[in-house]
């Protein structure tokens, strides 16, 4: 069977059988290696990408359900953007904030982000954290992706981290003698 | 503090320039010898684009896909192995052991391990490889990988590392008189600590693809942390000589220490393979596979015995450290070393004796994981001392002050630290940050207004006033920087710089960039050395064809030892450029003279420092490490007490580097080594069944999400190493080692108890919480998951019952 | 890459009930002279985020044959009918979060749809999915048996509504004919009824439940007892299930710290979970009655 969907603005057309995974599609038949696969059962998020505006896993995805939609891959981040590095502002801050390590997390990161960022959301940490919730970092502790984020969320350039330090928040807090 | 001319300082975060976007030092805290701004990651760029190519990722049109048949028996007899008649094997081909060309062996420090199990030969663990199959497509060995019959018969196996016969290595550190020490000590506490099993996790599993070449030659692609390791043992497996194996490392999506010795397995199984089928194989493991079938850090017990005097100052350490190393050696009497060495922690006591043993159970083997035996041993000693502290009604931070280390103490092993001593500095500078010791306060407050309260735990059904306790727990550490002992001379690692002809200055070294940053602190060093921009310096990529062997990336001692030997080799290069043009500078000089001599190289082999004292295997005297990194940790939980679930809200991490090359980059192994630290302290459990891992997919092996890990705070301290030109000492373990402790300490400040067996789940909160009270100081425990300690002497022993006085 | 067994993607209801029927009778399918072919179950897949995991072959066997209900807009919406709440089947956890009428009507649900995985599973699994999928430890499902819901189903014989608490049949079985499919989720909206809601997960995202427990009752003002009490829990036995004695202890009672402390009791003495490889037996027990104690306290405002 033959699908058709959109990716990164441009249109694609597979020839697969119907239960194969959008990943599979993505990586192998479109040869769009950036999207990884770490578990292959919904569980790590270095698989996501954007599906209709949603951050989704597509490992969990057959393309028979691809077909008419529109897809966005960390490919596609920097097709929108016409700087001289091909960084956009959320690749750009993870490249300052130092939020990428081994960086095979970092596709479906980014993604999970921008469709965080794309729908609204604000540099608090609680709503971020919440939104990476389903991308599992082993290298950097999470810390300066959550910053990374929080920058670009604030509408901040990359230059001005938007969470103050961890010193300022705990002087704080003592004063008002709140819970951690 | 000034110790031989070097001063240890604590770094200020570098902040962003407002102007120009880039992390700069802060005004007036720029020190001679580091740039005032940092590079970006090298190859940031390529892997916040997509276009980093990772093994699963690299195209070989005509590859087949590879498969392993593993054992369903913790230990057996393999009797036979049988693929089904009915099935059509004509698109398939099989490997078994009778296909090795070379040596069926794992090449490892024992060469105890096979590549396959061969017929008539034992299966000594759950999963053990005993066949290889590879297809065309994947569906073909989906469907013929099933039926492949393993033919066995069963043998007794031995699970617990203490019945079991087989000892890999044992050892024994002694300084002084350990019993008459303890005999006469005003205060003596016993306690027992076992760690489980905790799974490295790289988001990428392990993968290899082995590309046969025309004349016998065999080039593996993969994600590995030490390519020479692999190239080694492709050699043996299939009787190559050093030039016709090959082995280029991929852009690698983490290791920890679970890519030191495991991806040679990997590599050789793809290459038997490749080899059988003519053509290139891909054997890429699912996440399933990677967590049943490879290496683990090592469960341990930790028991102590440790005498104090009244006013808190160690007297005696009696210590033993049991691993269970699984089935075969790997790497394990290394980690036994280490984690021996590290087990009395960072402190001055004149009487010492730690004994261990690693030993083999019919489980899988276990291998390197960051930290390497330390975090096992430290989270025992750390705890013990906590327990101590309480005891005596010392706080934690203060009965720290009375027995770090300093320069001109001796550790156990007789080492005498002469320099780079930073132990009291991190403490001090921990203390402060969290504000330590106000948070104390204000948690035993808390904890006085619940008493009292008619709360839990003496009534198992019911909640009380109160949900949530808070509590904060500190802990300190010590790592021992670069490989143990004679390793770094018998190792011989080679580092090379070159100027090309072309004019690009390479590096060229075996190490490989997994996430930590080789890739960008090798050229600032070497930048510096030449004075030329960071720009102009590339690293050569990991192909064993082109770069020498500058030993395993592992043990720390990237930044150190083979940074140390880069910033030689540049300064030899240097010289030797400058001196054919007099009077001019490299920086002026070296396109010119590229294009004129071509391509200069210059290879640097590591030398043993002068005057550099050695260390006795056999007596456990001497220099065990040239330098020690230090390292404490505050970390602040919260306790729900109707579920027993903690979250650990904030975690301060103080870690001296020696010199932080790149402070973002040291910040980032810092918070990425401390939340494993929590991890392994709170959620990340195997259990095990007949040998076998039952936490064997990413929905059951759980590891902190984004919304489970705490803010981490990072600060840096430098306490220069003077053995090495830049006074680096290394950060990818160091903060692994502390973590956990803190974490068990603050659970213990939030809701009085001791547990002494990780990881720390709501499970075993909650069954010391509602374990009925103990009968007295010297009377039986309840289970292991609460504090089994007898004390004698001044102050209460702990009694898991109730919330601990203050 | 993993198995990629046939599927078909109907457009319409009729043409899903139709594929339906012809997979559980078997001869059916073939055209008339053609031999008589055996049936192959056919397995519905929504959102995936079960489906796809089964595929993979590790949790059982792989389903042979799959139904994509991703074209059926019968199967989507969230409609208020006169006393009840209706849910279609494919709405996922993110729709139930931001949609004001379960805010509105049934709070407890949108508190769990915030409990399941992580963004990337609300924004493709389904309620239906969870319903069908029949885990003991599956999220909404306590809280549907709490609410009193029913589960519409429908096939080429005809619609029916069969009750959440006579759904769940035995360990991941349902009362669905191998012919229906999952149409939607009624909620009865009784006046002055309040459903609470709670989950205990190994970490705070992408965890799976080691108890999860839904408290109903209809309130009466203050001075008098609640009723139509319901106490339904997840992760304790083969099935989600009600507990008689925790509801009969607070059936007409003030939530009250003795009446508190006899729910927690009886819930204790009337489970019996399990070890398993996320929790222990005794854990399970010992929380689920904390949980609830908590749930009264809070009702309570002691």
């Amino acid at each position: 069977m033959s699908y058709r969907f959109l990716v990164n603005g441009a249109p694609a057309e597979v020839e697969v059988p119907g239960m194969r995974r959008l990943l599979d599609v993505l990586r192998e038949d479109l040869a769009l290696t950036g999207t990884k696969e770490g578990c292959g059962e919904g569980e790590c998020g270095a698989c996501s990408v954007i599906l209709d505006g949603q951050v989704v896993a597509a490992c969990l995805v057959p393309i028979c359900q691809v077909d008419g939609r529109i897809v966005r891959t960390v490919e596609g981040l920097s097709l929108a953007v016409r700087s001289t590095d091909g960084l956009d502002a959320l690749q750009e801050a993870f490249l300052v904030h130092g939020a990428a390590q081994c960086g095979i997390c970092t596709p479906g990161m980014l993604m999970a982000a921008r469709a965080y960022l794309d729908g609204g959301g604000g540099p608090d940490e609680l709503a971020i954290r919440e939104a990476i919730s389903g991308n599992l970092c082993r290298c950097t502790g999470y810390t300066k992706i959550v910053d990374a984020i929080a920058a670009v969320a604030a509408h901040a350039t990359p230059a001005t981290p938007a969470a103050h330090t961890a010193h300022d928040a705990r002087d704080e807090r003592d004063a008002r003698d709140e819970p951690a | 503090m000034t110790i031989r001319g070097m001063t240890i300082r604590t770094i200020p975060r570098p902040v962003f320039d407002p102007v120009s976007g880039a992390l700069v030092v802060p005004a007036g805290a720029v020190v001679p010898g580091r740039a005032a701004t940092f590079p970006l990651r090298a190859e940031g760029p390529a892997k916040l684009t997509g276009q980093a190519k990772y093994t699963d990722d690299l195209v070989f049109p005509g590859a087949w896909y590879g498969a392993t048949i593993r054992s369903t028996d913790a230990r057996a007899r393999l009797v036979a192995i049988e693929p089904d008649p009915e099935a059509d094997w004509s698109g398939v081909v099989i490997v078994t052991a009778a296909d090795i060309p070379g040596r069926n062996v794992v090449s490892a420090m024992q060469e105890d391990q096979p590549v396959l199990v061969p017929v008539g030969g034992e299966i000594r663990h759950h999963a053990e490889p005993v066949a290889l199959l590879a297809a065309a497509d994947r569906e073909t060995l989906r469907l013929l990988r099933g039926r492949v019959r393993v033919v066995t018969e069963p043998l007794e196996p031995v699970f617990d590392p203490e019945r079991s016969d087989h000892v890999f290595a044992a050892l024994e550190i002694r300084e002084g008189d350990v019993d008459a020490a303890l005999a006469a000590a005003e205060f003596v506490l016993e306690g027992e600590y076992r760690v489980g099993h905790q799974e490295q996790l790289y988001i990428e599993g392990q993968a290899m693809i082995a590309v046969p070449g025309p004349d016998g030659e065999m080039a593996v692609h993969g994600s590995m942390q030490c390519p020479y390791y692999v190239h080694k043992a492709l050699r043996k497996a299939l009787g190559l000589d050093a030039r016709r194996a090959r082995v280029i490392q991929a852009e690698t999506g983490g290791g920890f220490g679970g890519k030191e010795e495991y991806p040679s397995i990997v590599a050789v199984h793809a290459a038997l393979l490749a080899l059988k089928c003519r053509r290139p194989v891909r054997m890429i493991y699912d996440r399933h596979e990677d967590l049943a079938a490879t290496t683990k850090r090592h469960p341990a017990i930790v028991r102590h015995r440790t005498g104090v005097s009244r006013d808190g100052h160690l007297v005696a350490l009696e210590i033993e450290v049991i691993l269970d190393g699984g089935a075969y050696a790997t790497v394990t009497p290394v980690v036994l070393s280490r984690g021996a060495l590290h087990a009395g922690g960072p402190y001055r006591c004149r009487n010492v004796r730690i004994r261990g043993r690693a030993t083999r159970t019919n489980t899988p083997p276990n291998g390197a994981f960051r930290g390497f035996g330390a975090p096992q041993t430290e989270f025992a000693i750390e705890t013990q001392l906590n327990r101590i502290a309480e005891a005596l009604g010392l706080s934690p931070a203060e009965i720290r002050r009375r027995n770090a280390l300093r320069v001109g103490d001796a550790t156990p092993t007789g080492q005498v630290l002469h320099e780079s001593v930073a132990a009291e500095e991190v403490l001090r500078v921990a203390v402060e940050a969290s504000g330590f010791e106000r948070a104390r306060e204000r948690t035993a407050r808390e904890a006085a207004a619940r008493r009292g309260s008619g709360h839990v735990p003496r009534e198992p059904l019911r909640t009380g006033d109160h949900r949530f306790a808070r509590g904060v727990g500190l802990a300190l550490g010590w790592h021992g920087a670069g490989f143990t002992g004679a390793g770094e001379v018998a190792m011989g690692s080679v580092a090379s710089v070159e100027l090309a002809e072309d004019g690009r200055i390479r590096i060229l070294v075996g190490s490989t960039e997994m996430g930590q940053g080789t890739r960008t602190i090798l050229p600032m060093l070497v930048a510096r050395e030449l004075d030329v921009a960071v720009e102009a310096v590339e690293v050569a990529p990991v192909d064993t064809a082109e770069v020498p062997d500058s030993g395993p990336t592992v043990a720390s001692r990237t930044a150190m030892v083979v940074g140390g030997l880069c910033i030689h080799a540049a300064r030899r290069l240097r010289g030797m450029v400058e001196a054919r043009h007099a009077g001019m500078a490299f920086a002026e000089v070296f396109r010119a003279d590229a294009a004129v001599h071509g391509t200069t190289r210059v290879d640097q082999r590591y030398e043993p420092l002068a005057g550099a004292a050695s260390f006795d295997e056999t007596t456990w005297r001497g220099e065990a490490y040239p330098a020690f990194g230090w390292a404490a940790c505050v970390a602040s939980v919260e306790v729900d007490l109707d579920t027993a679930e903690v979250h650990v809200q904030d975690v301060v991490a103080v870690d001296d580097v020696g010199v932080a090359i790149h402070p973002i980059l040291c910040e980032g192994q810092v918070e990425g080594g401390t939340l494993q630290a929590v991890g392994y302290a709170t959620i990340e459990e195997i259990k095990l069944q007949d040998g076998r891992y039952l936490n064997d997919r990413l929905a059951t092996y759980l590891i902190p999400t984004a919304l489970d890990a705490p803010r981490i705070h990072t600060v840096l301290v430098e306490a220069p190493f003077s053995g090495v030109p830049h006074g680096a000492k290394g950060v990818g373990e160091l903060p692994m080692d502390v973590g956990a402790p803190a974490v068990i300490a603050a659970i213990h400040d939030a809701v009085g108890v001791w547990i002494t067996e990780l990881p720390a789940t709501p499970e075993r909160i909650l069954a010391a919480l509602t374990a009925a009270p103990r009968p007295g100081p010297h009377g039986d425990g309840p289970g292991p998951a609460s504090d089994p300690s007898s004390g004698r002497g001044p102050g209460p022993a702990s009694d898991p019952g109730a919330e601990a006085p203050r | 890459m993993p198995a990629e067994p046939p599927v078909q993607s109907p457009r319409s209801l009729a043409e899903a009930y139709a594929l339906l029927e012809s997979a559980v009778a078997p001869g059916a399918s073939g055209a008339s002279g053609a031999p008589a072919t055996p049936a192959t179950p056919l397995t519905p897949i929504a959102g995936g985020t079960d489906v796809m995991v089964r595929i993979t072959g590790e949790l059982g066997p792989i389903p042979e044959r799959l139904l994509d209900l991703s074209r059926l807009d019968e199967l989507t919406g969230i409609s208020l009918e006169p006393g009840r709440l209706v849910i279609g089947a494919r709405t996922t956890y993110h729709e139930i979060r931001r949609s004001a009428l379960v805010r509105e009507h049934l709070p407890a649900l949108v508190e769990m749809a915030a409990t399941v995985g992580a963004a990337q599973i609300q924004n493709r699994g389904t309620i239906g999915g969870n319903v069908a999928n029949a885990s003991p430890a599956g999220d909404s499902l306590p809280v549907l048996l709490a609410a009193d819901a029913s589960v519409l189903v429908g096939s080429a014989r005809g619609e029916r509504l069969i009750a959440a608490a006579d759904f769940f049949v035995s360990y991941r079985r349902t009362a669905l004919a191998p012919d229906e499919l999952i149409l939607a989720i009624h909620v009865p909206l009784p006046g002055g009824r309040v459903v609470r809601f709670r989950k205990v997960g190994t970490r705070r995202a992408q965890a799976i439940s080691k108890v999860v427990l839904a408290l109903a009752y209809r309130d009466h003002g203050a001075a008098a007892g609640w009723s139509d009490v319901r106490v339904a829990l997840g992760s304790v036995a083969p099935v989600p299930l009600r507990v008689a004695a925790a509801e009969a202890a607070l059936e007409g009672a003030r939530p009250t710290p003795e009446a508190a402390d006899r729910a927690a009791e009886a819930l204790a003495a009337s489970i019996t979970p399990i070890d398993d490889v996320r929790s222990t037996a005794d854990y399970r027990r010992i929380v689920a009655a904390r949980i609830l104690h908590r749930l009264i306290r809070e009702q309570g405002g002691w």
